[in-house]
């Protein structure tokens, strides 16, 4: 799957969360979910569970733990759906 | 681990502790209960001369028994935990309130499970009074850690 597929399935996960409009408008690989997207911390586990569900994969700590923003929660999907 | 035991690893103490008893307790649900005081100290404010539990203190009292004793139920369940020293935070209640609670109520809370991941606890809570009513419904999440 490219990281351009990921990315637009990503996206109605994250919404529901999201408390910054505008910058999801913008979203880019670079957007941070706590700083730009301004979602909260205790939402990401959320987040991580949906993202589980859409690719039917398994998040661990050490995964869970480097999605900070777009463009590392794109790769640690990729990386999983290629261990599948 | 017993009932006591989880009340005493509460990090609670009067006059906010709202559990008085844990009575059945897995990996998927809790049931727990608490009879509100007349004397306690909300009812002089809320409301002048109309006593109603608030619905902030029914929550709390849903998140107690719902997150917190659950919480530390659950993670007693992992290996080489200490509880002597539990955090916890709640990060979201989303709970509607169907009856008043009055003073010297007793009430049952009953929380399910909804996942325990990355320290993060959610359950879906009921709490019902003597007749069998539903008082509270809804969701809590917080973040436990031991």
């Amino acid at each position: 799957m490219t990281a351009e597929v990921i990315q637009e399935r990503l996206k109605p996960i994250v919404k529901p969360y999201v408390n910054n409009q505008e910058n999801f408008n913008n979203l880019s690989l670079k957007s941070n979910f706590i700083q730009d997207l301004e979602i909260n911390s205790a939402n990401l586990v959320d987040i991580v569970l949906d993202v589980e569900d859409e690719f039917d994969i398994r998040i661990e700590n050490n995964d869970m733990e480097k999605m900070t923003n777009v463009e590392a929660t794109v790769e640690v999907i990729q990386n999983l759906l290629a261990k599948k | 681990m017993k009932s006591k035991e989880i009340i005493s690893k509460l990090p609670y103490q009067e006059p906010f502790l709202y559990v008085k008893t844990i009575d059945e307790v897995s990996e998927t649900s809790i049931k727990g209960s608490y009879t509100f005081k007349a004397s306690s100290w909300f009812y002089k404010g809320h409301f002048k001369n109309n006593p109603i539990t608030p619905g902030v203190i029914l929550t709390e009292c849903a998140a107690q028994i719902g997150l917190a004793s659950f919480g530390i139920y659950l993670l007693s369940q992992e290996k080489d935990v200490n509880l002597e020293q539990v955090k916890l935070a709640m990060t979201s209640t989303h709970v509607e309130f169907l009856k008043p609670v009055l003073p010297g109520d007793k009430v049952i809370v009953e929380a399910e499970k909804m996942y325990f991941r990355f320290s993060k606890l959610k359950s879906s809570v009921k709490m019902y009074d003597l007749s069998g009513d539903l008082v509270l419904q809804g969701e809590l999440a917080g973040v436990i850690l031991p």
